[in-house]
């Protein structure tokens, strides 16, 4: 390792040209060796952790496996019953409506909340802090405070539009209003999105805000043609990401359908109110929870997850496919 | 370099929807079927249950006194277990010896899984008989005829209600029929001035203080509904009973509105706690099971009420006395490490009388043996006498086992929560497309199953 260049040329040179082939070929077998070392905890990470998960998904989608005794082959039946199994029509409509109403509203509320932290000269970062803060909540815990705030019986927003003379809705009790709230817990915990929003508007380059003044633009149209299209990657990220999390959207409204259910209460006792009310907050990942693991039916929940592949593995690759018109890259602007 | 992101794209997609379902899966150890006998040296058991609090207390009394009758064998109790973690705990093979479930819901998936073993050969080794236990409770513990569970203890559903509201409004006797319960529970109700309710008469709501099995069921057995035919499929849109359930339970919701009823709803305390609506007389009446009587008088045992066999459909006055019995279960898991000492406390809690009656004076849960429901221990209470009596009643009923567990449960469930919120216009057109449901979802529990 401490010889130089020139001296390792000069001693393989030395060499007849079959050794110097050979030594050749060692070096780069030890080249490989080193590189696989370094990679090794990342293969063996991948392998177990995605590679295994991924075939036994796939080869557990044509059995019925019921969790606790041995698979048997069943070919398409579990993607055959997908037409008669009426959850998995809620799940899906549920999910998609995430998919629609949450991401554009997270996004366009994270980037909101940054460009206006951005203009903020004094006390920055105090707003940072408490736009970031609630971030770091624990998800049930914050889901619990939220199924309490929103309590439509004596929760204190309604209770303070009561005091106005306004009759608030039923919030998680009712089957309108559940997913807007969901969505309004999500808004309140937007902070990662919001700091990476942050950090992408502060790193614009201030000479084209510069250029863009000069030729008379207004806060606006500098927002229009200098901020958004420098950004673009960072938006298209933000969507993704945020897409990939409405798929998997679990923790929020399983613990909120539970407690707003009442369901909660004797340890002992299982919740049968799946999405409560109505079936409002079923979503995709809690359906396929519900069958793998509650209702012995790991077989189906594998073809379900095969299934929430293929729809997640479309959605991103359109979304990606269409960014080509709108994101540029490397601070180019159209 | 895009085709490159859609790739890492696609892999972090694949490991957060697949390693969910396929990186638990897992077959476990075989567990020995002939352990040593439990007298043969020091032995440590665990035990899991759904008991937590003042019912778990008592239940460690109750093994406490196995462990003083057998003094080399100590016992773990562990409470506040649902089905989820008993799955978890075979799955990943670290299974309990003995483990119990609050509902029999689950004995189908158990037993064709195999994941609760066969008590037929200890029983018969032991000469347990099933004439021991009553014939709902046999039904309940088996799934085509391997019996992998034992009753522990069983529930029975009545009706509690309020004495002092009853006598306010006028009332003086609890309703025998429906009709009598849908008009006492209008007399009963109190309006704020602004219009929201106060007290609530009787909340027929499919989701309110439910839990496994779901109310539903019980409701059904006061209307006389069935659920299969001979051949096993689903019935619900041709048996009348439960045309009549759901109409009824929507005509009250209706009667109440439902958004007012909703918000009632949302103030209440936790059914499970000193704050539910009935202990704090927020409610004049309620159909619960026979664990209540305990609750009250731990809890609030200032409260003016009496308990009677649930209304019943007005077509079927015979039906009267009877109701939906359920009850805790107890088996031992696959992986169970010491078969032959599992099977003696299994034994010891699900025959002896002694036990039983402890177990049953402290949490007011019905005796599940013939002779523990005639034992003089039994502690007389004029609250808890309807349940016994229901517990008897030949007509009295429980559900059906599947192979799909309480998943058919679950969809009558969800069509009821729809139904009384208005979401099913063509209520017959519903319960033909539920009973389809209900067939293709058993069908597919079916395909495959059995035991290994």
């Amino acid at each position: 390792m401490s010889a130089t260049p020139a001296t390792r040329t000069t001693f393989v040179g030395a060499l007849p040209a079959a050794d110097r082939r050979r030594a050749k070929a060692r070096a780069a077998w030890r080249r490989r060796g080193v590189v696989a070392a370094f990679l090794s905890p990342w293969l063996v990470g991948v392998t177990v952790f995605f590679g295994y998960p991924l075939v036994m998904s796939v080869y557990l989608s044509f059995t019925h496996f019921d969790n606790l005794s041995a698979p048997r082959w069943i070919g398409l039946a579990n993607y055959r019953y997908m037409f008669h199994d009426p959850m998995i029509g809620v799940a899906v409509r549920n999910s998609l409506w995430l998919m629609a109403f949450a991401v554009p509203l997270y996004v366009l509320s994270a980037f909101g909340i940054a460009v206006l932290v951005a203009r903020v000269k004094t006390g920055s970062g105090f707003f940072r802090t408490v736009f970031y803060l609630p971030a770091l909540a624990p998800p049930v815990a914050a889901t619990l405070g939220f199924v309490y705030i929103l309590n439509p019986a004596n929760g204190p927003i309604n209770v303070i539009l009561a005091h106005l003379g306004i009759q608030g809705p039923l919030w998680f009790q009712s089957p309108e209003w559940s997913k807007p709230s969901l969505v309004l817990l999500g808004i309140w915990g937007i902070g990662n999105l919001f700091i990476i929003f942050l950090a992408a508007v502060l790193d614009v380059p201030k000479h084209l805000y510069e250029s863009a003044e000069l030729d008379g633009t207004n806060a606006l149209q500098r927002l229009r043609y200098v901020t958004l299209p420098t950004i673009s990657p960072v938006i298209l990220f933000s969507i993704v990401i945020s897409i990939i999390a409405a798929m998997q959207y679990f923790t929020q409204a399983y613990v909120a359908a539970n407690i707003a259910s009442g369901q909660a209460s004797q340890a002992g006792d299982i919740t049968v109110n799946l999405g409560f009310p109505q079936g409002s907050t079923l979503f995709y990942p809690i359906l396929l929870y519900n069958d793998g693991f509650r209702a012995f039916a790991m077989g189906y929940a594998s073809a379900m997850a095969v299934l929430l592949f293929i729809a997640a593995f479309a959605v991103t690759a359109i979304i990606l496919v269409n960014s080509r018109r709108w994101v540029h890259y490397g601070g180019a602007v159209r | 370099m895009r085709r490159i992101t859609v790739v890492v794209l696609a892999g972090a997609l694949l490991a957060g929807a697949l390693a969910l379902v396929a990186g638990c899966g897992g077959s476990t150890p075989a567990s020995s079927t002939t352990g040593p006998a439990a007298s043969a040296g020091p032995v440590h058991l665990t035990i899991w249950v759904g008991w937590s609090a003042r019912e778990l207390g008592i239940f460690k009394d109750v093994v406490a006194g196995y462990e003083k009758a057998h003094p080399n064998v100590t016992v773990a109790v562990r409470g506040s277990v649902n089905d989820d973690q008993i799955i978890a705990a075979i799955r990943g093979g670290n299974a309990p010896d003995v483990v119990s479930s609050f509902t029999s819901s689950n004995v189908g998936a158990f037993t064709t899984s195999g994941a609760w073993l066969d008590l037929g050969p200890s029983m018969e080794k032991s000469g347990v008989q099933t004439s021991l236990f009553t014939p709902a409770t046999m039904y309940y513990t088996q799934y085509k005829d391997t019996r992998t569970a034992l009753p522990l203890l069983a529930d029975t559903f009545g009706l509690y209600y309020n004495k002092a509201m009853f006598a306010k409004a006028g009332i003086t006797g609890p309703p025998k029929t429906i009709s009598e319960l849908v008009a006492d529970a209008k007399k009963l109700t109190v309006r704020n001035p602004d219009g929201s309710l106060k007290v609530v008469g009787f909340d027929p709501f499919s989701g309110f203080y439910d839990g496994t099995p779901p109310m539903i069921v019980t409701y059904a057995h006061f209307f006389g509904a069935k659920y299969t035919d001979a051949q096993g499929h689903s019935i619900l849109s041709q048996d009348p009973g439960w045309a009549a359930l759901f109409t009824w339970q929507k005509d009250l919701v209706d009667w109440y509105g439902y958004d007012d009823l909703v918000r009632w709803q949302a103030a209440q305390g936790d059914q499970f706690s000193s704050s539910n609506s009935f202990e704090v007389g927020k409610m004049a009446m309620m159909i619960d099971g026979e664990w209540r009587v305990a609750f009250i008088a731990a809890e609030h045992p200032e409260l003016p009420y009496g308990t009677a066999p649930g209304p019943v459909i007005d077509t079927q006055p015979g039906l009267y006395g009877s109701g939906y019995v359920n009850g805790t279960i107890i088996g031992i898991p696959k992986g169970a490490k010491n078969m032959a000492a599992s099977w003696d406390l299994l034994r010891y809690l699900t025959t002896d009388t002694h036990a039983l009656v402890e177990f049953s004076n402290g949490i007011r849960n019905v005796p599940s043996t013939q002779e523990a429901l005639k034992s003089p221990e039994l502690k007389p209470d004029a609250n808890f006498a309807p349940f016994l009596s229901i517990f008897g009643n030949p007509q009295s009923t429980t559900t059906p086992i599947t192979a799909a567990g309480a998943a058919y449960q679950t969809l009558i469930q969800d069509f009821a929560v729809k139904y009384e919120a208005g979401k099913i216009p063509d209520l017959h057109a519903g319960l033909v497309e539920l009973d389809k449901q209900i067939d293709a979802q058993l069908a597919q529990a079916e395909l495959g199953a059995g035991a290994p």
